[in-house]
C-alpha cells in the first residue's frame, strides 16, 4: 500500500517530475496519480502535451511539449495540477482557488504546503478566472517550489 | 446562520417570508423549505423520538429519513425538509403520532392522465432518462418529489470527471441547469410533462397498461392522478446510512449530502464547526465545500485502513489543513439537546476500538458520510425481483443490459438500480430511455444503445470503477439465474 492511500497527501515520488531546465521554462505538474476515469486536462492542452493511454489512465505530461500555459490548472475537476516555474533563487507556483477572498494582485499571502503547514509569504503575482476557479501565480522562494500547492489569504 | 458570500454559489437575495413556529413569527426566505428556514432561524430540532422524549432534527433532507415530520397548517406528518415554505403558515412540533385531521381529503377529484412512459425521479438518471424517451417521440411524464428538478445534482457545486459526453469539468449545479433547459424546452413543445412536488405512491391493480397513483401536492393540498403508461423507468436514488453509536439522533448529526443540501441549495449553515465521519468521495467532497462555505472541518475520521475516495479530493483538504484519520472512527456524540462534541476512537487491523485511544472533539455538526442505500421501495411493490448485492449498496432490482427488470416494461436507472456515481447515473438512464422507446416502437436506434453501453464500459474500467462492476456482474448473474427458472 502507497502512503498517500493512507494520507491523502502525495510525497515528489508519486509523480513525474521535471528536469531543472524544464522547470526554467515552467511546466504542469499533474499531481494525479490514481486512474479514475477523467479526461478534461487532455482535452484543454493547446500544444497536446498531456496524454493519456485510455480514460482512467492517469495522465502523462510531455514537458518538453508543455509551454506553462496553466489551462489545465483551471480545468482540473480534481484541482491537482500546478504550474511551476524556476529562475535562480524565485519560483513561481500557479494553483487553482476556490475560496474566498480572492487576493489581489500585490498582495502577500500565506504559502502553503500539501499537509497545509504555513511555510512562509508569498506574493501573488498573477489572478486569472477561469470560470468559478481562480488561477493564482504566487512567487516564492525556489526550495519551496515543490512543496507549495495552497495559499491562505 | 445564513451564507453571505460563497467562492461558488451565487446566492440571490430573496424575499423574507413570515411564517409560525410555535406560535412564534419568524422569517424564512423564499425558496426555502420548512426545514431550511427553520434552520436558518437556529432552531434545529423538529420533533422528539416516539419511544424516548429525545430531540430530533432531519438526517437525509431530501425526503426520506421521517425524522423532520412537522404540522403544517394542520396537516400532521409533512416531510418539512422537502415542504416549500409558503408565507403565513403555521408550523408546529407534533405530538408524537399525530391524530388524523378531519380536513376533507378527498374533495380534490381524481385525474387520469395517459403516456408511453413514466419516469420516477428528476435527478441525473431520470432527467437523462426522460430527455431521451421524448426525443425518441414517446410521451413522457416525470414526477418528482422535490419543488425543483436536478436531484442531487443541485448541490454539487465541484467540477465533474469523465469525459466529454458526462460533461466533465462541468459544475454539477450547472449539469443540473443544462438538463433542466433540456428538458423544459421539450415540455414547451409538449414532449415531457413534468410534476414536482409530487410522489409515486403506489403500484395498482391494470388489465393492459402499468398503472400508478400519483399525488401532487400544491399548497399542502393534494390531487391523486391515476398515471397509466406502457413503460415505467424508476431512477428514484438512495438514501444516507446512519451509523450505530450513542448520541446518533441529536440534532446536529445529519447524513453528510443533508449538509450539502442545506448549504448549497438552501444557503444555510448546518453548524460551525464539523466532524466527517466517512472518506470516501462524499465525505471527502463535502468537507470541501464545507470549508468553502466558510465552516470549519475539525477532521475526518474513516474506519478503514485507506481512504476510499479519489487522492485528489483528499489532497485538496489536506493542503487546507484538514486531517484525515484512517483506522478512526466515531464512538460516541456529546449533549444534551444538540451536538456538542464528540469521542472518536482508533481501530486496530480488525476494526475494534484501541483502548486508551478515545479523543474528545469539540463540534457541534456530525457529518455521516457511510455510503448509500437504492431507494427500492416502489420497485419492491411492483413485485420485481430483488436482490441483496453487498457491492451495489443493499437490495436493488434485477436488470439486464438495456436496464429492464424482471417485470416487462419496468425499468431502473441511476443509484436506485446499484450506488454509483452521477456520470453513469447519467448514461444509465440515456439507456433505460431509450430501451424504453425501443420496446414501445417509438425508436430503432440500437447503434446508440451500443455507444451508450461503451461508454458505461469505459468509465467502470478503472480500480475505483471495480465495485459498481461487479454489483452489476452479479446483478446480471442473478437475472440469468432467475430467468432460467422460469
Amino acid at each position: 500500500m502507497r502512503n498517500y492511500e493512507k494520507t491523502g497527501i502525495l510525497s515528489i515520488k508519486d509523480f513525474q517530475v521535471p528536469s531543472e531546465k524544464q522547470l526554467e521554462k515552467g511546466v504542469a505538474i499533474l499531481e494525479c496519480v490514481q486512474e479514475i476515469p477523467c479526461n478534461p486536462c487532455v482535452d484543454s492542452c493547446p500544444v497536446h502535451a498531456i496524454s493519456m493511454q485510455n480514460i482512467n489512465a492517469p495522465p502523462v505530461n510531455d514537458f518538453d511539449k508543455c509551454i506553462g500555459c496553466a489551462k489545465c490548472v483551471g480545468i482540473c475537476p480534481g484541482l491537482a495540477i500546478f504550474v511551476v516555474k524556476v529562475k535562480g533563487n524565485t519560483a513561481w507556483v500557479t494553483l487553482p482557488y476556490e475560496f474566498i477572498p480572492v487576493p489581489q494582485v500585490g498582495a502577500i499571502v500565506k504559502a502553503l504546503d500539501r499537509t497545509g503547514a504555513v511555510r512562509g509569504n508569498a506574493l501573488v503575482k498573477k489572478v486569472v478566472k477561469q470560470g468559478k476557479t481562480m488561477v493564482i501565480t504566487i512567487e516564492i522562494p525556489s526550495n519551496l517550489a515543490m512543496e507549495i500547492r495552497n495559499i491562505k489569504v | 446562520m445564513r451564507i453571505q458570500t460563497h467562492p461558488i454559489i451565487d446566492f440571490k437575495k430573496r424575499k423574507k417570508l413570515p411564517f409560525y413556529y410555535q406560535k412564534k413569527r419568524i422569517f424564512g426566505e423564499q425558496g426555502d423549505t420548512i426545514a431550511s428556514a427553520l434552520h436558518a432561524a437556529g432552531i434545529k430540532t423538529l420533533t422528539t423520538s416516539l419511544k424516548y422524549e429525545s430531540p430530533r432534527g432531519f438526517f437525509c433532507g431530501i425526503g426520506k429519513c421521517s425524522s423532520c415530520l412537522m404540522r403544517v397548517n394542520g396537516v400532521p406528518n409533512v416531510r418539512t425538509c422537502i415542504a416549500p415554505l409558503k408565507e403565513g403558515i403555521i408550523v408546529e412540533m407534533q405530538d408524537k403520532l399525530a391524530a388524523l385531521p378531519d380536513a376533507k381529503f378527498n374533495g380534490v377529484p381524481k385525474k387520469t392522465l395517459t403516456i408511453d412512459i413514466l419516469v420516477v425521479g428528476a435527478g441525473p438518471a431520470g432527467l437523462c432518462a426522460a430527455l431521451e424517451s421524448a426525443s425518441q417521440g414517446a410521451s413522457v411524464l416525470l414526477v418528482d418529489e422535490n419543488q425543483c428538478v436536478g436531484g442531487q445534482l443541485i448541490k454539487q457545486t465541484h467540477k465533474f470527471f469523465g469525459s466529454k459526453q458526462e460533461r466533465a469539468g462541468t459544475r454539477g449545479i450547472d449539469i443540473a441547469k443544462e438538463l433542466e433547459n433540456d428538458v423544459r424546452s421539450l415540455q414547451r413543445e409538449g414532449k415531457i410533462m413534468i410534476m414536482t412536488e409530487s410522489t409515486v405512491i403506489g403500484y395498482y391493480e391494470s388489465e393492459k397498461k402499468h398503472r400508478f397513483g400519483v399525488v401532487e401536492r400544491c399548497e399542502y393540498r393534494s390531487t391523486l392522478y391515476d398515471v397509466r403508461c406502457d413503460a415505467v423507468i424508476l431512477a428514484c436514488g438512495a438514501m444516507e446510512n446512519m451509523l450505530l453509536f450513542p448520541g446518533n439522533d441529536l440534532p446536529g448529526v445529519y447524513g453528510a449530502g443533508a449538509v450539502q443540501t442545506l448549504m448549497n441549495v438552501y444557503g444555510v449553515k448546518p453548524g460551525k464547526r464539523v466532524l466527517m465521519v466517512g472518506a470516501g468521495n462524499v465525505g471527502l467532497i463535502v468537507s470541501y465545500q464545507l470549508l468553502q462555505a466558510g465552516i470549519d472541518v475539525d477532521r475526518v475520521v474513516e474506519a478503514a485502513p485507506v481512504i476510499g475516495g479519489y487522492n485528489v479530493h483528499a489532497a485538496k483538504l489536506q493542503r487546507c489543513g484538514v486531517p484525515i484519520l484512517v483506522s478512526h472512527s466515531i464512538k460516541e456524540v456529546c449533549g444534551k439537546n444538540n451536538v456538542e462534541g464528540a469521542v472518536v476512537v482508533a481501530l486496530d487491523h480488525q476494526w475494534k476500538p484501541i483502548s486508551d485511544s478515545e479523543e474528545y472533539i469539540k463540534c457541534d455538526t456530525i457529518c455521516l458520510a457511510v455510503g448509500l442505500t437504492p431507494s427500492t421501495r416502489l420497485l419492491s411493490q411492483i413485485g420485481v425481483q430483488l436482490e441483496y448485492i453487498p457491492e451495489a449498496g443493499g437490495y436493488v432490482a434485477l436488470h439486464d443490459r438495456t436496464m429492464q427488470t424482471s417485470v416487462k416494461g419496468v425499468y431502473v436507472a441511476g443509484d436506485a438500480s446499484g450506488i454509483e456515481e452521477a456520470s453513469t447515473a447519467m448514461i444509465e438512464g440515456k439507456i433505460a430511455g431509450l430501451a424504453a422507446a425501443i420496446q414501445l416502437g417509438r425508436s430503432k436506434n440500437k447503434k446508440l444503445l451500443t455507444q451508450y453501453h461503451k461508454e458505461l464500459t469505459q468509465l467502470r474500467a478503472g480500480p475505483f470503477g471495480e465495485k459498481p462492476r461487479i454489483a452489476k456482474e452479479k446483478i446480471a448473474q442473478e437475472k440469468e439465474k432467475h430467468h432460467a427458472k422460469l
